[in-house]
C-alpha cells in the first residue's frame, strides 16, 4: 500500500500529512485545464451534425472527465481500493439498471404507438387546450 | 511511513494504542490511530457517495427511457434551453472543484490562510451556479416552460397557436374615425371592437378594455409598426406559436426541472457544508495531521460536479 512519499522524500520541504496523499499542484492545475478544454471539445461538438456519433461523443467526452475527477480530484488512484470498488460497482448497477430498462423498452416496442392512448389525449386536450394533438397510430420503425 | 498506513499496524507497534489519543486530540477513542480514523471517515463517505450514484443513476434511467420513447422531444426542446449559461455553469463547477482539491492540498501542507481562500472561492463558485441557475430557471418559468398543462398555456401578454387562429377569425373592426370631418381614419386602439375570443387561455385582463391589452397585442390587431427596442418583440419565438413543436414536449421539461433540480438542491447542501467548513477552519480546527472533514467534504463537492458533467450534455448540447 505504500503509494505515496517518505516524508524524507516530500516535495519542497513541505510538511507531509499525517494521512491520505498529497496530490502535487501542477497536476491539480493540469486535471482543471484538461476538464475546461474536454467542456469546449464537447461544446463545439453540438454543432457538429455527426448522426448518432453526436450521443458516443458528448457521453465518451462526459465519461473521460468523469473519471479524471475521481481518480485525480477525489484521490482515487491512490486511495485504498476498497473505495474504488464502492463507487465503481455503484456505477456497475446503475448500468446495470439502464440495460435492463433499456431491454424492456425496446421488447415492447412492437406494441407501443406513436403519439398518446386516446385516454391520455383526450385529458391532455381538457386539461392543456393548446397542446399539440399526438394522434394514437401503431409504431411504425 | 506509508501514505496509507494500514490500520492493523496498531496491533505490531507498542508506540501505538492508547497513547495516541494523548498525542492526537482529535482520534475519536473507538479509533486506535488518525489512520484508521481517516480511513474509517472516507469510507463512510464513500458509501453515501455510491448511494447518491444510485439516487441520480435512477433519474438517468428514467431519461433514458423518455428519450428512447421519445426522441423528437428531446431534439426540438434542448434548443430552448441556454447553452451558454449552461456552459458557463460548467466550467463555474469545474473550478470550484479545482479550488476544492485545492483546499484538500492546502489543509494538508498547513497553509490554513490558502485553504480557508480556496474554501471561500470554492463557496462563491456554489453561490454563482445558483445564481445562473436561477436566471435560467425564472426566464423558463415566466415563459411557460415548465412541466405540467401551464407549458400549454400562452404566458401573459402572448398569444399561442390556438388564440392566433382565434383572432385572425374575427371580422376585421371598421376604421374608427376620431373626428367626422377629417377624411383620414386616425390610428386608435381599436382591440377592443374585437369580439371576445372564447379561448380559455388568454388572460381576461388582455381581452379587456384598451389600456390593459398589451402593446403586442395592440400591435398586432392594428398592425402598427413595432418598436424595436421593445423585448418582447426581439426575443425568440414562444413554443406555443411554433407549429413544429412536437406533442409532448412538456415531458423534457419535466425531466429537466427533475434532474438538474435534484442536482441544485445537493448544491445548497454543498454550500451549507462548505460554509461549516470555513467556520471551523477559521477556529484552526485543520491541520496536516487533521483535515478529513476537508477531505471528505471534497468528496461530496466533487460527485455534485460529476453529475453535472452528464447534466450538461444529456439536457444542452443534443444536436
Amino acid at each position: 500500500m505504500a503509494h505515496g512519499h517518505s516524508p524524507s522524500r516530500s516535495p519542497h520541504g513541505e510538511p507531509h500529512p499525517l494521512v491520505g496523499h498529497l496530490v502535487p499542484m501542477w497536476m491539480l492545475f493540469a486535471v482543471g485545464g484538461a476538464l475546461l478544454a474536454l467542456t469546449a471539445i464537447t461544446v463545439a461538438v453540438r454543432y457538429v451534425d455527426a448522426g448518432e456519433f453526436n450521443m458516443v461523443i458528448a457521453l465518451g467526452v462526459a465519461v473521460i472527465k468523469a473519471t479524471l475527477v475521481a481518480l485525480f480530484f477525489m484521490h482515487l488512484r491512490w486511495d485504498r481500493p476498497f473505495n474504488l470498488l464502492t463507487f465503481v460497482a455503484s456505477t456497475v448497477f446503475v448500468l446495470l439498471l439502464l440495460a435492463f430498462a433499456l431491454m424492456d423498452t425496446g421488447q415492447y416496442r412492437h406494441l407501443q404507438f406513436e403519439g398518446n392512448p386516446p385516454e391520455v389525449e383526450s385529458t391532455l386536450q381538457s386539461q392543456a387546450p393548446g397542446a399539440p394533438v399526438a394522434r394514437f397510430k401503431p409504431y411504425a420503425p | 511511513m506509508s501514505s496509507i498506513p494500514s490500520t492493523h499496524a496498531a496491533g505490531h507497534d507498542d508506540h501505538h494504542g492508547h497513547g495516541e489519543h494523548a498525542k492526537y486530540p482529535f482520534l475519536a477513542h473507538h479509533f486506535e490511530t488518525p489512520a484508521h480514523q481517516f480511513d474509517s471517515a472516507k469510507l463512510g463517505m464513500w458509501l453515501f457517495l455510491a448511494t447518491e450514484v444510485l439516487f441520480f443513476g435512477a433519474l438517468f434511467v428514467a431519461y433514458a427511457v423518455l428519450r428512447v420513447r421519445f426522441p423528437e422531444v428531446f431534439s426540438y426542446a434542448s434548443h430552448y434551453l441556454d447553452t451558454l449559461m449552461g456552459g458557463v455553469n460548467t466550467c463555474v463547477l469545474i473550478l470550484s472543484s479545482l479550488t476544492m482539491a485545492m483546499a484538500v492540498r492546502f489543509a494538508q501542507t498547513d497553509r490554513t490562510q490558502a485553504m480557508l481562500v480556496c474554501l471561500v472561492l470554492t463557496f462563491m463558485g456554489a453561490v454563482g451556479f445558483m445564481v445562473i441557475k436561477y436566471f435560467e430557471y425564472s426566464h423558463k418559468i415566466h415563459e411557460h416552460l415548465v412541466w405540467g398543462k401551464t407549458f400549454y398555456v400562452p404566458p401573459e401578454g402572448e398569444l399561442g397557436q390556438a388564440e392566433r387562429a382565434e383572432l385572425s377569425k374575427a371580422p376585421e373592426p371598421p376604421p374608427a374615425t376620431l373626428n367626422p370631418l377629417d377624411p383620414a381614419p386616425a390610428i386608435v386602439p381599436t382591440l377592443a371592437v374585437l369580439p371576445a375570443v372564447e379561448a380559455s387561455a388568454i388572460k381576461p385582463a388582455s381581452r379587456g378594455p384598451v389600456g390593459l391589452a398589451t402593446p403586442r397585442e395592440q400591435a398586432q390587431v392594428e398592425r402598427l409598426p413595432v418598436p424595436s427596442e421593445d423585448p418582447a418583440f426581439t426575443k425568440p419565438a414562444l413554443h406555443l406559436a411554433d407549429p413544429a413543436m412536437p406533442a409532448n414536449t412538456h415531458l423534457f421539461f419535466a425531466i429537466y426541472y427533475c434532474m438538474t433540480g435534484l442536482h441544485g438542491i445537493h448544491v445548497l447542501a454543498g454550500m451549507v457544508m462548505l460554509a461549516w467548513l470555513i467556520w471551523r477552519g477559521a477556529r484552526g480546527h485543520f491541520s496536516s495531521k487533521y483535515f478529513t472533514p476537508v477531505d471528505v467534504g471534497g468528496l461530496y463537492w466533487h460527485i455534485v460536479d460529476l453529475v453535472w458533467i452528464f447534466l450538461f450534455p444529456l439536457f444542452y448540447l443534443i444536436h
